[in-house]
C-alpha cells in the first residue's frame, strides 16, 4: 500500500469505486461542510474537496478536507498549481498528511480570469503562480513519497503516505494529444485518474480504446467523470462553455422534453454510470453534483452502487 | 522587440502640469517601431499637450527631443544639454530608457509616458504579440519553436490544460492556445511523439524570480 487510503484499498481489491465532489463554502462556515457530508455519507468511497475552483476564493481545500475527515468521510484533497509554488505545495502536503489526508489530486487549476466568467467577481487581477505544471506536481509528490526527497533534493524524514491523482480531459482539444498527456501523467506517478465529465459515451469509449492500446488503464485506475445534469440549459451551457465537455444533441433534446428535468437528470446520470461501467479499463466513477449534493443518494442507489464496501480500516 | 503603448493623455497631462518647462524625449528604436515613442509620436504628444495646456491656461512650455536609443547612456548625450535646461522629462522610451534617463539626470523628475508591455513581434498590421518571457533558459527546441512560457497563460511545460477549446485558451477566445499550436506543428513534422517525454519543471532562478539579472560577457569584458 502506498497510502493505505480507503480509495487505494478498494481499488487494489478490484472494487468498482465511487468518488464524489464537494465544493467548500465561500465562507469560514464549518457547518456548510457538515451539511454536505450529511447528504454524501455512504454514497461514495471518497470525496473530492475542490481547491478554489474557477479561481474564486473558498475555504481552503486542506481545511475543508480535515473537516470532512472529522465527519468520518475520506477526502481527496485537490491541489491546483495556480496558487502555490513548489515550496507551498510540499509544505501543504506535509501538513495534510500529518492531519490524516491520504489522497491528493493534482491539477493545473482554472486561470484566475475564469472567476469573472460566471456570476461572481473573482480576482482576475491576481498574480498567478504556475511554478509547476500538474505533471511535474505529480512527479514531485511521488518523489516525496517514494524517494523521501523534496523536489530540491533535501531528504524528507519519515513516510509521506499519499495516493496521488491526476485529472484527464479525454475529449478536450487537441484531442489527438489527450491520450499522450494521460500517459505523461501516469508516467509521472499518478496512481488514479479522474476524468472531466463524460456525456458522449461512444466517443469516450473510442478514446479509452486508444488508452488501452497504450497500456494505460493497467498502470493507473481511471475513474470516469459524471456531472449530474439539472436542466437542459445546464447541458447546453456545458456543451458550449465548459472545455472538454461534449453533450450529444439527443441528450439535450431528451432533457428539454422532460416534464421533471431534475428527475430526468438523475436518470441520465444513472444511465451514464451504467454505460460507462461497461467500458473496459474503467475502475470507478467520479460524480460531480455541482452544488446538488442531495442528489447523490438517489444516484448511487439507482445505479446499483449501494451499499459501498467496507475498507479494512 | 520591446512593445509599449502610450499612457492615456489625461494621465500624462496630470504629470506634466506642475512644471513650467517639460521636455518630451522620444526613443527611435523598439518603441518607434510600435508607434508609441518615436519622433512622430513625440511631435503628436507635444501638440496635444500644448493644446491642452492652452485650453486650461496653464503655462507649461513643451520642448521635444529624440534619442536613437534611450537605453544606451552614450546616446542620451546627444540631447543632454537640452534636457539639462528643463524642469522635468517625459520619456517616451520603454522602462529601460526611462530609468537610464533618470540615472543620467538624477536631479530632474523623469516620468514615463508609455506603458512597457512585452517582448514581442509585429504579427500583423497594427498588431503586436508577446513571444518571449525572457526566462533565461530557452526551451524552444523542445516545443517546435513556440514558447509555452510566454504564450501559454499558465506557462505549462507538458501540454494543454483541460481548458483548451477549439485551439483557443480558456482565458479568452482571442488567445490562441500555445499548446494546440505546438501539437499542430509537431504533428505536421511527424514528431508528436517527442512530446511523450516529460519536460522537467523549470528552475526559475534564471528568470525574474532569481532577482535582477546581470550579464557579463567574459571575452569582451575589459
Amino acid at each position: 500500500m502506498k497510502s493505505g487510503s480507503r480509495l487505494e484499498q478498494l481499488l487494489s481489491r478490484g472494487e468498482f469505486v465511487v468518488t464524489a465532489e464537494m465544493g467548500p463554502p465561500m465562507s469560514a462556515d464549518a457547518g456548510a461542510i457538515m451539511k454536505k457530508t450529511d447528504f454524501l455519507r455512504g454514497t461514495a468511497d471518497a470525496f473530492n474537496i475542490t481547491d478554489n475552483q474557477t479561481a474564486v476564493v473558498r475555504m481552503s481545500s486542506l481545511a475543508a478536507s480535515v473537516l470532512c475527515l472529522q465527519a468520518g468521510l475520506e477526502p481527496v484533497m485537490q491541489m491546483v498549481c495556480r496558487d502555490r509554488n513548489r515550496i507551498a505545495m510540499q509544505s501543504d502536503i506535509l501538513g495534510a498528511v500529518a492531519l490524516g489526508i491520504r489522497n491528493c489530486l493534482c491539477l493545473s487549476g482554472d486561470h484566475q480570469s475564469f472567476g469573472r466568467a460566471g456570476k461572481l467577481l473573482g480576482h482576475p487581477g491576481a498574480k498567478n503562480v504556475y511554478d509547476l505544471d500538474s505533471i511535474n506536481q505529480v512527479r514531485m509528490l511521488r518523489q516525496l513519497r517514494d524517494e523521501h526527497k523534496f523536489m530540491g533534493g533535501d531528504p524528507v524524514k519519515g513516510e509521506v503516505p499519499l495516493f496521488i491523482g491526476a485529472a484527464w480531459t479525454p475529449l478536450g482539444d487537441p484531442v489527438e494529444f489527450r491520450v499522450i498527456r494521460l500517459g505523461k501523467k501516469i508516467a509521472a506517478g499518478a496512481d488514479f485518474i479522474q476524468t472531466q465529465g463524460i456525456y458522449d459515451v461512444e466517443r469516450f469509449a473510442e478514446i479509452m480504446q486508444k488508452a488501452r492500446a497504450e497500456g494505460l488503464p493497467e498502470k493507473a485506475a481511471i475513474l470516469a467523470g459524471i456531472i449530474i445534469p439539472r436542466s437542459a440549459g445546464m447541458l447546453k451551457y456545458m456543451n458550449n462553455h465548459v472545455p472538454g465537455v461534449v453533450v450529444p444533441e439527443k441528450l439535450i433534446r431528451r432533457m428539454s422534453e422532460a416534464k421533471d428535468q431534475k428527475a430526468e437528470g438523475i436518470a441520465i446520470a444513472v444511465e451514464l454510470i451504467r454505460d460507462i461501467r461497461k467500458i473496459e479499463g474503467i475502475r470507478g466513477v467520479h460524480v460531480q453534483p455541482v452544488e446538488w449534493e442531495s442528489a447523490m443518494p438517489a444516484i448511487s442507489e439507482q445505479a446499483g452502487l449501494l451499499p459501498r464496501p467496507e475498507a479494512a480500516g | 522587440m520591446i512593445v509599449a503603448q502610450r499612457k492615456p493623455l489625461d494621465e500624462i497631462i496630470a504629470k506634466a502640469e506642475p512644471f513650467k518647462k517639460v521636455v518630451i524625449a522620444g526613443c527611435e528604436t523598439c518603441v518607434a517601431e510600435c508607434h508609441a515613442g518615436g519622433k512622430k509620436e513625440v511631435e503628436i504628444l507635444a501638440a496635444q499637450l500644448r493644446i491642452a495646456f492652452n485650453r486650461k491656461m496653464v503655462p507649461v512650455e513643451i520642448s521635444e527631443c529624440s534619442i536613437e536609443r534611450q537605453c544606451e547612456p552614450e546616446m542620451i548625450e546627444s540631447c543632454a544639454e537640452q534636457i539639462a535646461a528643463e524642469e522635468a522629462v517625459l520619456s517616451l522610451a520603454c522602462g529601460v530608457g526611462v530609468q537610464q534617463m533618470a540615472e543620467r539626470f538624477p536631479n530632474l523628475p523623469v516620468f514615463p509616458g508609455l506603458n512597457t508591455t512585452f517582448m514581442g513581434t509585429h504579427s500583423a498590421p497594427a498588431k503586436w504579440e508577446e513571444r518571449c518571457a525572457g526566462c533565461g533558459n530557452c526551451v524552444l527546441d523542445l516545443t517546435a519553436g513556440i514558447c509555452p512560457i510566454a504564450r501559454c497563460s499558465k506557462s505549462l511545460l507538458n501540454g494543454p490544460c483541460g481548458g483548451a477549446h477549439d485551439g483557443k485558451c480558456e482565458v479568452s477566445e482571442e488567445i490562441p492556445c500555445a499548446w494546440a499550436e505546438i501539437v499542430e506543428r509537431l504533428t505536421k513534422q511527424g514528431k508528436l511523439g517527442q512530446l511523450r517525454q516529460i519536460i522537467p519543471a523549470k528552475e526559475w532562478d534564471t528568470a525574474r524570480d532569481g532577482g535582477p539579472r546581470k550579464l557579463i560577457h567574459g571575452e569582451a569584458a575589459p
